[in-house]
């Protein structure tokens, strides 16, 4: 068994689905007692190079542009289409396995081929681009199922989305405050790692959970190094997450001097313990969707940093 | 780019584990940081990582908490901060030191598979 080559889905997938499935039902016919003036008419107000002829919902023959072209050539263009079309047509049965129709396809090159109920009265017509869109069709149809099943676990565990979508209320929202030490760099990080781990209990997503920790870290860290102490406000929402920094000065002089990489007033303290080379300001606005920061001196600065759920 | 265990990692690296030696079989990582400057490290966009320091005070592990960096290894045999190893028993985040330089260790893990990571 283990030598037996394994089909693929996709060759699994043509045989189990049938002709009916990809092929178009809703078709435009002609009779074979109109001219070959009206089919000009009705292939150019459908934007269509070829149709078959039905007579008493039976299939007759296929009549195509090229058979118009020709009458045109030969100024017979009020012949009957029964004149003119094609009465030796390959057709299929719409309970055929869709594989069938691939052999035809390059084995005739027809573009389009009729497709027959067993009785004999016409179902639809089938193009190549009618099996590929009824494959992917199936094929996505098969990948919702297939994710549903494993999804269960994941349908079941709540996300922050999911809370937001099941409770009412004119207005829901959570608010964390943490307060920060201005000049001590000792136990921070505390703000944003509690923070984190509210969100996470709340259902927000890893890489959104990741974004906001590390904006809210460089936050405090700044909080820690630059100033006389403040606090962390964090907003939880339904559309979103707002974070705050707010802070009892000094207040930045220069608040576009400060957000350039590399800039930087840090003391050598801070520096020692792995911070102060002016990238924070550079990371919260790479973390988070919207970034805003109003400083003045000597009142203090206040960072608003959003983030929009993504899943 | 390879999956090493952390335990793979601390044997190429002839390192010691300080905190969390149990933890070292199922943890897997495929990159590294390495740096002595911590924004650089929060600055980079994605997780499942070592990450190399000569940092030895608690916001190494803080960085590695933010940033979901599954080790810290200290380079260089330094030693480690009490409230360093405290930190990393909270959060469960293993800590490795080898006496390396900071380069011998990056080029051991780059050829052990590792791979750096991305802004």
């Amino acid at each position: 068994m283990a030598t037996e080559p394994r089909l693929t889905k996709t060759q699994e997938l043509v045989y189990e689905i049938t002709v009916s499935e990809a092929m178009a039902a809703d078709v435009v016919t002609v009779g074979p007692d109109q001219t070959m003036a009206d089919l000009r008419i009705i292939m150019r107000d459908n934007r269509i190079s070829g149709t078959p002829v039905v007579e008493d919902g039976r299939l007759v023959g296929m009549i195509s542009i090229e058979d118009l072209i020709n009458a045109l050539l030969n100024n017979d263009i009020d012949a009957p289409i029964r004149e003119k079309m094609t009465t030796k047509v390959e057709c299929f049965y719409a309970d055929e396995p869709l594989v069938h129709t691939f052999a035809k396809f390059s084995k005739y090159g027809h573009s389009r081929y009729p497709v027959l109920e067993r009785d004999g009265r016409l179902a639809g017509i089938i193009t190549k681009g009618n099996v590929v869109q009824g494959l992917l069709k199936k094929l996505e149809i098969e990948f919702e199922i297939t994710e549903a099943k494993q999804g269960s676990s994941r349908r079941d565990r709540p996300t922050i989305r999911k809370f937001f979508e099941d409770v009412y209320a004119d207005e829901i929202s959570f608010t964390f405050k943490y307060l920060v030490a201005g000049q001590n760099l000792k136990g921070t990080g505390k703000a944003a790692s509690e923070l984190k781990s509210a969100l996470k209990i709340l259902g927000v997503c890893p890489s959104l959970l990741r974004r906001i920790g590390v904006a809210t870290y460089e936050a405090e860290i700044n909080l820690a190094s630059y100033t006389k102490g403040g606090e962390i406000r964090a907003l939880v929402e339904k559309w979103g997450i707002t974070v705050e920094a707010i802070d009892g000065g000094p207040g930045i002089p220069d608040v576009e001097l400060a957000m350039q990489p590399g800039y930087s007033t840090a003391p050598d303290w801070v520096r020692e313990l792995g911070f102060g080379a002016g990238m924070g300001l550079v990371n919260i606005k790479k973390c988070s969707d919207e970034m805003e920061l109003k400083s003045s001196v000597p009142e203090g600065t206040h960072l608003t940093m959003k983030f929009y759920y993504t899943s | 780019m390879a999956l090493l265990t952390l335990r793979a990692v601390k044997k190429a690296l002839g390192a010691e584990t300080i905190f969390g030696d149990e933890l070292l079989d199922a943890i897997e990582v495929d990159s590294c940081y390495s740096a002595d400057l911590m924004s650089d490290v929060l600055a980079r966009s994605r997780a499942n990582g070592v990450l190399l320091t000569g940092l030895t005070n608690p916001q190494a592990v803080r960085t590695a908490e933010m940033a979901d960096i599954k080790a810290v290894c200290f380079v260089r045999g330094k030693k480690i901060d009490n409230g360093t190893i405290q930190l990393a028993r909270e959060k469960n985040i293993p800590l490795l030191v080898t006496k390396l330089t900071m380069f011998e260790a990056c080029g051991i893990l780059y050829q052990a598979g590792l791979r750096g990571v991305p802004e």
